[in-house]
């Protein structure tokens, strides 16, 4: 079954081609990640799945429903939390929760069994004005109030960002139990990281998309053997490599560097020797696999 | 019904919760109504003058009595040359200075005729004007006292009675105004800030894709704000009936529908304003100087409408602020029923109903 269908979705916002051209189907309870930088137009898609926007062009459902004639529908069955922390910030942890509940037609106690590993976590504050909880909390929150109703569908704009790893780590576990419960839901991302996490990814910049497939899959999109190159002096490095004069891509990727080349008849042993000529000692270069955030790279190029 | 009443009880959350607008809804009403019911007054009472008197006769010694035996007025100063008149003024110690001419017994007797000048420091024309008319006053009594015996041929005497207001207390003017514009700035200012908040806070976002349909979303939010301007409009019909002494000749009841009604062509505009406004800051602009100047300055409030010139007349028709002046005047001074104010009202009427299809037809159930 399809729960979410998107096709030829284009939007513009005045001169900025926000999304062109976008298609794709998210199969029911998958969970299903849109990866990109910032501005690459992953919100604006989200406020048109939401019903928020108007297309240009192209058509979408969720959940069955049409997102232009059926917006009611829609409206009854997703459960949306935006990029931004939107609940009320005076009001307590309980309050919020319980107003969410109100307006959807439902209590805390109905689907408490929904939002009860999460909402466990944030429960001792239940007094605690929402603005006074700190980052990892706040989301916790947000996507309990999203959670209440029990909702078809979930979208969750850039639900990690701004978030401790400790806190995205089990943000993600709760992703992944609710997805157990049936829930189909659409999370956006700029973390590479993550896209691992998700069961198919799409790769988005500048309003396109780059690709779609699974995690694993994604990355062997890669086309060529991809090299972890370390020494004493990172930035000296950096510079070096961009200097050489047959390199194809050069990342820093944590404590190394990632390389290629576009020779096919590359040899690492020549590459050591010329970054010998520039100074630089302790080089260690090994091959290593592509990761998404190396794709995203390639493709994005 | 289950939501509407959580959405309501969200809202007087918020309101209780922040301070600046317990502020503004409670703290002002009572200020400005105290401000304007003691402080700003048209009224004089114990003006300072100073006299200077050439002649030290029978006939003047009795005017200067006459005039500080009054309430209006009390003798600061008794100076001897016209050249004090002028430092007198600059010290700011008086306000007036009444100067009787030479033999002025004399020439009042033999020639049928005296000169007192009455000079008044003019920085504030308002006060200026009432000092003079107010001493003319007393020395047209005091005309008439002597002049009892002799009859004149051919005197017009003008009898003047003012009506509704027979002491000409100012109050009486300014708590219709005030009403109207704590009602107006409640009404209107709050409730377009309490939804372009929800704008800015990123939560209409959350709203819009919920269940709720606009208008409930709308009627949530003006619901606590309708209850809240009703508690004002009591407190402050309870302030000037019980510390201005000010009447209510007509129905109460009356008072209290017109009132909201007024308080619901506010409501209308405030949700309007919200609906071409994003952020607070602007909604709170768009308040002041759209509805507030208007509200002060051509509702008749301070400022006769009749003396206006053409065009803000014209447009002070379509300031709902001025009908509902014109309604609780007529209720509150005259005591008049529906019958003599029903045009009034239906005016209101019509705007009202015409604010509330706009606000409906304007609100947004998408995003730009």
């Amino acid at each position: 079954m399809v729960s979410i269908s998107v096709k030829h979705i284009s939007k513009s916002y005045k001169s900025v081609n926000a999304l062109q051209d976008i298609s794709f189907e998210v199969k029911e309870g998958e969970l299903f990640g849109l990866i990109g930088p910032d501005g690459a137009g992953k919100t604006t898609l989200f406020r048109i799945l939401t019903t928020l926007l108007f297309a240009d062009e192209g058509t979408a459902t969720v959940a069955g429903f049409d997102v232009v004639a059926d917006y009611k529908s829609i409206r009854n069955s997703v459960g949306y939390m935006p990029g931004k922390f939107s609940l009320y910030q005076d009001l307590t942890v309980e309050e919020n929760l319980d107003f969410f509940a109100t307006i959807f037609g439902t209590t805390i106690e109905e689907n408490y069994d929904l939002i009860k590993d999460i909402y466990v976590q944030i429960e001792p504050f239940k007094n605690r004005r929402a603005g006074k909880l700190s980052g990892g909390m706040k989301q916790k929150l947000a996507l309990s109030c999203a959670l209440i109703h029990k909702p078809k569908v979930l979208f969750l704009d850039e639900p990690t960002t701004g978030v401790d790893p400790v806190s995205r780590k089990e943000f993600w576990d709760m992703l992944k139990r609710l997805q157990q419960k049936g829930i189909t839901i659409l999370v956006s991302t700029p973390y590479m990281d993550e896209a691992a996490l998700c069961d198919r990814i799409a790769l988005i910049q500048d309003g396109k998309i780059l690709e779609i497939d699974t995690p694993e899959a994604i990355v062997k999109y890669y086309p060529k053997p991809i090299y972890n190159v370390r020494a004493n002096n990172m930035y000296q490095l950096i510079n070096s490599l961009n200097a050489y004069e047959h390199n194809h891509s050069v990342y820093p990727f944590g404590e190394f560097v990632h390389y290629t080349d576009n020779r096919t008849d590359f040899n690492p042993d020549h590459l050591k020797a010329y970054l010998e000529s520039r100074n630089l000692s302790n080089i260690h270069i090994e091959k290593t696999i592509a990761t998404i955030e190396d794709t995203f790279m390639e493709l994005a190029k | 019904m289950k939501r509407f009443i959580g959405f309501i009880k969200k809202e007087f959350y918020h309101i209780f919760r922040d301070r600046r607008s317990l502020f503004i809804l409670f703290g002002m009403p009572i200020a400005q109504i105290l401000l304007f019911g003691f402080a700003i007054t048209n009224e004089i009472n114990n003006v300072d003058i100073a006299i200077l008197d050439h002649s030290k006769d029978a006939t003047t010694t009795e005017i200067i009595n006459k005039i500080s035996a009054s309430k209006y007025f009390s003798i600061k100063q008794i100076i001897e040359k016209e050249a004090d008149i002028e430092s007198v003024f600059q010290k700011g110690h008086v306000k007036a200075v009444l100067n009787f001419e030479k033999d002025f017994s004399k020439n009042l007797i033999k020639e049928h005729r005296a000169t007192v000048q009455i000079i008044t420091d003019a920085t504030d024309p308002n006060t200026a004007n009432t000092i003079s008319n107010y001493v003319n006053a007393i020395l047209q009594q005091y005309q008439k006292d002597v002049n009892k015996d002799i009859t004149i041929v051919y005197q017009i005497i003008p009898e003047t009675r003012m009506v509704y207001n027979p002491e000409l207390k100012s109050v009486y003017m300014f708590v219709p105004g005030v009403m109207t514009i704590i009602l107006m700035l409640v009404s209107a200012m709050m409730t377009s800030i309490s939804i372009t908040r929800e704008k800015e806070l990123g939560t209409m976002e959350i709203l819009l894709v919920s269940p709720l349909k606009p208008f409930q979303v709308i009627i949530g939010k003006v619901f606590p704000y309708i209850f809240l301007s009703i508690i004002n409009a009591v407190v402050i019909v309870m302030l000037s009936v019980f510390i201005f002494k000010m009447p209510v000749e007509g129905s109460l009841f009356l008072l209290a529908l017109e009132s909201i009604l007024f308080i619901i062509s506010a409501l209308a505009l405030g949700i309007l304003i919200s609906t071409i406004s994003a952020t607070q800051q602007t909604a709170m602009m768009i308040s002041l100087m759209g509805l507030m100047l208007p509200v002060i300055l051509l509702s008749g409030f301070i400022f006769p409408i009749s003396s206006m010139p053409l065009p803000l007349q014209v447009i002070s028709n379509i300031i709902p602020a001025k009908w509902f002046i014109i309604i609780i005047k007529g209720i509150m001074l005259k005591g008049v029923g529906l019958q003599f104010i029903w045009k009034e009202t239906m005016i209101l009427l019509g705007m009202t109903v015409f604010f509330i299809a706009l606000s409906v037809k304007k609100y947004k159930i998408r995003l730009e």
